[in-house]
């Protein structure tokens, strides 16, 4: 931390900097492209995920693999176990709130973590409304499966979006259906004139302007990663393929046999997601890699990517 | 050297904001290519290494064979732009390195990650900056380095609060903040200027 904050400097310099921009938001998405962001659950796994190059780890109490496993209501991280991480290593650190729990979001802004995921991981806290994350300093991330969704995150301040996938199951099939259908929607808006942006805002129940916005620029207006089963090296570099920007891999490094080992290749695997013999490289002699669940037999009660509307 | 009018720019393409970087370089004036092998990055006239996480970058860098031909070419002269983690890149020093991790090196300073603080105190000033002519340019500053000391041969371009933010030594340039987010490519056209410059010797 620096001794001078830049509001100190602001008197001085008479030019007044501006903190909680959303260039600076949306900037500091920009910054963890082609990288990978791991889920970690105490000081020692963030020095794992830092060693092995992961470009920002995400803070949280239980793994989703666990959540799964011990059931009740997920909460906001223990706040010494998140100042623990903090201290631990100098990479970004990210930390979840419920969907809806501003208090939550309010708090994680307070203990100065760089990133805030309001996260269907957590047990949501409002079934009808997310946080208005315009009103915070620090930046969100939100889980999306389909471009209304991500826009209508967007639109009350998400700074980066992720496709949600079906975290702790260790399979890629749902993530991969969440970024295909925003790519595909995403190409689909590219084709419309401009009468037609009109009805497709209404059909997306997402504001025309963003809905304007992205048919211009052909991609989000902010970063798009991709979440939610991502277990091999493989699976990562498939998800870059597919169109992510980078990958948030959960349980997939810590559920495994040989934890940074795993989280190096799927560093590298990331950046030369488009490099097959680097990939197979990267994939040898990892050990286990976490067991995993078939989506299809999870019980509607448990799919996490429904909730969040 | 390829076109010297359309000097062959590579972006350093481990991690980081490397499509913005390619565009300002494009509105600059230049070639960009992406720079992730050795062989990719023999064939370019410059180099911009790109804001990201330094720590991931270096990693990289090690695991991939660049990091010794990246100080081959800048010890033989190739022009080379940092941001933010690039400026961390180029530094012979850092104050706090993780450990292991190495920078490229070639500009004598000491920089300090992360000088200017967390997300939270990330911010936008406008910075009055040498060499770039039309007024201040937009400074976006993310968890961003400032540089603590610089020996006799760097010239220091800005600063923000007292505090160096962009520094050159001779074709080496680096700055804390990140003009590729702005879209103002004013100091993308220096260092472009820079490239071509060598061609000329």
């Amino acid at each position: 931390m620096s001794s001078t904050s830049p509001a100190a400097s602001a008197a001085a310099s008479g030019n007044t900097p501006e903190t909680g921009t959303a260039r600076v938001k949306r900037g500091m998405a920009e910054q963890l492209k082609g990288g990978v962001i791991m889920d970690v659950v105490t000081p020692e796994e963030a020095k794992i995920a830092e060693d092995a190059g992961a470009v920002a780890v995400m803070a949280l109490e239980r793994v989703p693999a666990d959540i799964r496993k011990d059931g009740g209501v997920a909460r906001m991280s223990d706040p010494d176990m998140i100042d623990g991480i903090i201290g631990a290593v100098s990479i970004p650190v990210m930390a979840k709130s419920r969907i809806g729990h501003f208090v939550e979001a309010q708090l994680l802004q307070a203990l100065g973590v760089d990133y805030i995921d309001e996260s269907e991981v957590l047990t949501p806290a409002d079934e009808v409304n997310h946080s208005d994350k315009w009103a915070f300093t620090t930046p969100f991330v939100c889980g999306a499966t389909n471009l209304g969704e991500a826009l209508r995150r967007i639109s009350e301040g998400a700074a980066m979006i992720r496709s949600k996938g079906e975290a702790g199951t260790g399979n890629v099939v749902e993530a991969v259906r969440h970024m295909r259908q925003i790519k595909a929607e995403i190409g689909r808006l590219k084709s419309l004139d401009n009468h037609e942006l009109y009805a497709a805002a209404k059909e997306l129940r997402a504001p025309y302007e963003l809905v304007r916005e992205v048919a211009e620029l052909g991609k989000l207006p902010v970063v798009l990663f991709s979440a939610g089963g991502v277990a091999t090296p493989a699976d990562a570099a498939l998800m870059r393929q597919l169109g992510a920007e980078g990958v948030f891999v959960g349980s997939g490094i810590f559920k495994s046999g040989d934890p940074a080992k795993r989280a190096a290749a799927i560093v590298k695997a990331t950046t030369f997601y488009d490099d097959p013999k680097v990939i197979a490289d990267a994939s040898r002699a990892l050990g286990e890699a976490m067991v995993g669940i078939n989506c299809d037999t999870l019980p509607e009660s448990e799919r996490y990517a429904s909730r969040g509307w | 050297m390829n076109d010297t009018q359309r000097p062959l720019i590579g972006v350093l393409a481990l991690q980081g904001d490397v499509r913005e970087h390619f565009a300002a370089l494009a509105g600059a004036g230049a070639e960009p290519r992406t720079v992730r092998r050795p062989e990719e990055l023999a064939e370019v006239d410059g180099l911009v290494i790109p804001g990201g996480e330094s720590t991931t970058i270096s990693k990289l860098a090690v695991a991939f064979g660049l990091l010794e031909p990246l100080r081959e070419r800048v010890r033989a002269g190739m022009p080379v732009y940092g941001s933010c983690a690039g400026m961390i890149m180029l530094a012979d020093k850092i104050l706090d390195p993780r450990s292991g991790q190495e920078t490229v090196g070639g500009i004598d300073m000491i920089v300090r990650r992360n000088a200017f603080g967390r997300q939270n105190e990330s911010f936008e000033a406008a910075v009055d900056m040498a060499d770039v002519e039309g007024g201040p340019v937009e400074g976006v500053f993310i968890r961003a380095p400032w540089v603590e000391s610089t020996g006799a041969e760097v010239r220091v371009l800005a600063r923000h609060d007292g505090h160096p933010v962009a520094v050159r030594q001779g074709r080496l340039l680096a700055t804390s903040f990140h003009p590729e987010l702005t879209g103002d490519h004013r100091v993308h056209e220096a260092f472009v200027a820079m490239v071509r410059g060598t061609a000329d010797r």
